[in-house]
């Protein structure tokens, strides 16, 4: 991962095919890259109202819709560590609301538990003030193909 | 730039155990918050399910080569269809909130296309619903995506705030 990095709110977004650019519905929740820890992006996305559901709290499917990124961009990252040029599709997910999203920035990251050569596996952690204490957790596979070219 | 109208929308207040008219209900819900953000529309609904809508919209694109709606408001669409569908079945609103939801992206939902969410209570019990649905746009044959999950109830302190 390079250094020049930098969130879309620094200034235009990342190229499409930059492991790390985040999507236009991602821009338009607020969804940025936080940091990166360890070569795997962290997504952070402050508590807007675009992001509630019952009053006072984050949207189950604004929750879901960032574990989603997470794993995107988290696996994006290996495979271009890996130098696998690959187009990935998401197959499904599975997603454990484990506390109420409350009015705070939150966190999420992915870790790839395997990528091989057509299905990748991805667990996403996301988080507020406590990173022991996470607001949702999910697991998500993905379709791997060679990109076409 | 947000503008004000989504930064300070007036709030939905629905006290636990009102029978709530699903139509006014789904409405006021999909007025406010993420739901009015991602512009969910009211469809239908009957003893046990719901019908919501998505209309396609740009800032929601999650591939932006080929314009394909993000997955993520399709999440947030069949999680509200689906915890409507509780309602609907139970007759009455109860503060609820997703245990878990399992969704199958059975194939790309078409650019600029509408989605529709059609879920269904299959399963009520004291302190659970069981719920699956489908998202589609246009054939109900041909889904975009399949939908299990698990509402629990809770108590209603706490369940949002003021």
């Amino acid at each position: 991962m390079d250094e020049s990095v930098t969130s879309p709110d620094e200034g235009a977004p990342l190229p499409a095919d930059h492991p790390l650019h985040l999507p236009p519905y991602a821009r338009a929740m607020g969804m940025e890259i936080d940091r990166i820890e360890d070569g795997v992006p962290v997504i952070g996305m402050d508590y807007t109202e675009r992001a509630v559901g019952r009053p006072g709290y984050l949207h189950g499917g604004a929750i879901g819709g960032m574990l989603e990124m997470a794993a995107f961009t988290a696996l994006r990252a290996e495979l271009d560590r890996t130098g696998a040029a690959m187009r990935i599709k998401p197959v499904n997910i599975s997603i454990e609301y484990l506390r109420g999203g409350v009015d705070h920035r939150t966190y999420a990251m992915g870790r790839v538990t395997r990528a091989g050569r057509r299905v990748a596996n991805v667990r996403v952690e996301a988080w507020q003030a406590d990173r022991d204490k996470p607001v949702a957790s999910c697991w998500m596979n993905f379709l791997l193909a060679p990109k076409a070219g | 730039m947000e503008d004000a109208k989504n930064k300070f929308p007036p709030r939905f207040n629905i006290p636990p155990g009102v029978g709530m008219d699903p139509v006014q209900g789904s409405k006021a819900i999909t007025r406010h918050g993420h739901s009015g953000f991602l512009g969910m529309e009211y469809v239908g609904h009957g003893d046990d399910w719901f019908e919501l809508a998505l209309p396609w919209r740009e800032d929601l694109v999650g591939v932006e080569e080929t314009g394909v709606l993000a997955s993520g408001p399709i999440i947030s669409l069949l999680d509200n269809c689906t915890s409507m569908s509780v309602w609907a079945r139970r007759g009455e609103f109860q503060p609820q909130v997703t245990l878990d939801l399992r969704i199958d992206y059975v194939r790309a939902a078409v650019p600029g296309k509408t989605i529709i969410a059609r879920a269904e209570c299959y399963q009520l019990r004291r302190s659970m619903a069981f719920v699956r649905g489908i998202a589609h746009d246009g054939e109900l044959t041909d889904p975009v995506a399949h939908a299990a999950g698990i509402f629990m109830l809770v108590e209603a302190s706490g369940w949002m705030k003021a």
